[in-house]
């Protein structure tokens, strides 16, 4: 058995026989010509023939994959008729007295070098498109067909590297995997692997003598096998065989509503930490985002992210969510999530320190920052603002005077926001204690499970050895949750779960008789407390 | 001549499918239309010349257009860059 690693770009499992794909390697064969204006006819001919299979992909890919995706082909029949491409072909044919096969391949060349030596990653990129396009319609002057014909068995392709018409044309019922050397994440074809849904490895150092042979796509570790002994060929069967069911379930329950059997609609959400994950809550078809950790934002950079950065994420999950609900829960760290700009000195109890609304509410600029970019960006689309960590009636309405002067800032600047509802977590035992107050002062709640459990039980998560007395199904626990609920209600708020515990399928049922309104749990729990939901009834 | 300064948004930048679009609203105008960026200045009838500008996000580029019909023109040009890009 041999191990390879890779770069990921879909994770997934696969398992089957290596096909090799070499393009057949198009050998371009310098050929003196005698009609140039002949010459010149039959290339024009050929790239007419190569922008109608172009259309006929674009088509194939429409239905596939989308229309975003599917844009690459009309890009490609545009380069095709780009001026400069065409006098480059023309220019060689006349002077050089050559076919148009070598004046292609060499325009191609040129103009794919030209993009390579850019310094920007998108426009490297398109270097792939440029190669894509002149190979095509090489084939077409030589009479080669790329047709992207596989064989009868499914099988794990193998490439250098694939162009995106490539990966289009191929027959996806025969297709296993792709696993290539080179190629970008940022690629069409990688691209096209994830709205596929095909597992797929980059950057794996591949060898021609492997076709045929056994192999593993391990896409989540981003592992690839090589004649895998019989033990690790089992462990992958199971994963895969998980896979397949959880994947049954999604095409079962996609489209369908969060409904109880007697008709009480709740709020399926998801939780996400950064805008990639978006796509993952678009594919388990959740309704919202009942919690965006907007922590990532803080995290990855070396100074405080700006406001504009800020507003370009908000406003790209905004549009992405397209009019679904995005709650964003506004910056939770502490001495536990160490930042080293923000300076903070080390805790002997994090969990209870200096954190989340506390950092906020004692650095206004910063808090401030944020605000304006979240109030931005809700012209965009459904913003709601969620804050942590609240313990008292006075902390949420110091926030909401702060918010009242970040409107009032972008009303005197006539810069435009949405309705935005302001809401809080309820995820300390004083939070829940006061309730009935506080929701006369916030749109809704959304209950913290972890801290919550962690704050009530008085139980370190982070210390193994209390494990087995750690119980989230802890009376305590679940009498605040009904009390939040109840008190939430009668004070006009929506309540939800954006905790660990609501994507507890075995608590569904006792949260929705409890008459929580929305659950939010990480994308790849969507459909299964769908199915809890649809499962259970409200009374 | 007409000319108008417009500074990107797009998050990548002018990348292949509105640099596509944009050309195609180019090629129906009478006027000759460039597009300076970086230093560098491009026909923007011609795709590759324009992806070529590597304009990312935050550059400034400057538009003109001369012609019978450059008030027209440089009027739809600077109403598409602000929708698409």
């Amino acid at each position: 058995m041999e191990q390879y690693n890779g770069k990921s770009i879909f994770k997934g499992t696969a398992i089957g026989r290596i096909l090799f794909y070499s393009k057949g390697q198009q050998q371009v064969k310098r050929e003196k010509i005698e009609d140039a204006e002949a010459e010149i006819k039959r290339y024009e001919e050929a790239k007419s023939k190569a922008i109608e299979q172009l259309g006929a992909l674009y088509d194939k890919a429409l239905s596939e994959v989308g229309e975003a995706n599917a844009a690459i082909f009309e890009v490609h029949q545009m380069m095709l008729e780009d001026d400069d491409y065409n006098d480059s072909i023309f220019n060689i044919i006349r002077n050089d007295g050559v076919n148009a096969e070598f004046a292609v391949a060499t325009t191609g060349d040129n103009f794919a070098r030209m993009f390579a030596d850019m310094d920007d990653e998108y426009f490297k990129a398109r270097s792939a498109d440029v190669k894509d396009i002149s190979e095509r319609v090489i084939g077409v002057l030589s009479g080669r067909n790329m047709d992207g014909d596989l064989g009868d068995e499914p099988v794990i392709i193998v490439a250098e590297d694939l162009a995106p018409s490539e990966t289009v044309q191929m027959d996806k019922t025969k297709l296993l995997a792709f696993v290539t050397r080179l190629g970008s994440s940022n690629s069409h074809t990688a691209i096209l692997a994830r709205t596929m849904n095909i597992p797929a490895l980059i950057g794996v150092d591949i060898k021609e003598e492997w076709d045929g042979k056994m192999a593993i796509v391990d896409g989540k570790q981003g592992v690839f096998f090589v004649d895998p002994d019989a033990d690790t060929l089992e462990s992958y069967f199971a994963k895969r065989k998980e896979e397949e069911e959880a994947r049954e379930l999604l095409l079962q329950l996609k489209g369908q509503p969060d409904e109880t059997k007697d008709g009480k609609h709740i709020h399926l959400y998801a939780n996400i930490g950064s805008v990639a994950d978006v796509a993952n809550v678009l594919a388990n078809d959740a309704a919202g985002i009942g919690l965006f950790r907007s922590e990532f934002l803080y995290l990855e950079k070396d100074d405080y992210p700006t406001e504009e950065e800020q507003f370009q994420v908000y406003k790209t999950v905004a549009q992405n969510m397209a009019g679904r609900k995005v709650v964003i829960r506004t910056l939770d760290i502490g001495a536990d999530k160490q930042v080293d700009y923000f300076n903070m000195e080390h805790e002997d109890n994090p969990a209870m320190g200096y954190r989340a609304i506390r950092i906020c509410l004692d650095r206004v600029e910063i808090f401030k920052t944020q605000l304006r970019a979240l109030y931005r960006a809700s012209a965009f689309g459904v913003i709601s603002i969620m804050f942590p960590m609240i313990i008292s009636v006075k902390e949420v309405q110091d926030i909401k005077q702060i918010c009242a002067e970040v409107r009032k800032e972008l009303d005197d600047n006539g810069v435009a926001y949405g309705e935005v509802e302001l809401g809080i977590m309820i995820e300390t035992p004083a939070a829940v204690m006061i309730s009935d107050v506080l929701a006369k002062e916030v749109d809704f709640f959304s209950i913290g499970t972890n801290d919550l459990t962690q704050y009530t039980l008085a139980i370190d998560r982070q210390n193994p050895k209390l494990d087995n007395i750690y119980d989230s199904h802890h009376p305590a626990v679940l009498r605040m949750i009904q009390m939040v609920i109840e008190n939430g209600h009668a004070g006009g708020c929506w309540v939800g779960i954006c905790g660990e515990l609501g994507a507890d399928t075995t608590l569904t049922q006792e949260f929705i008789r409890m008459g929580i309104d929305e659950l939010s749990v990480s994308p790849t729990f969507v459909l299964p407390v769908r199915k809890a939901i649809r499962e259970s009834s409200s009374n | 001549m007409k000319e108008f300064k417009y500074v990107i948004t797009d998050e990548v930048g002018i990348h292949a499918r509105p640099a596509g679009l944009l050309v195609k609203e180019a090629k129906a105008l009478a006027s000759k239309i460039t597009m300076e960026a970086n230093g560098k200045s491009a026909d923007i009838t011609k795709l590759m010349a324009v992806m070529q500008l590597g304009v990312k996000k935050g550059t400034e580029v400057v538009i003109k257009a001369e012609g019978d019909d450059e008030d027209s023109a440089i009027a739809k040009i600077e109403e598409f860059m602000k929708a698409n890009l």
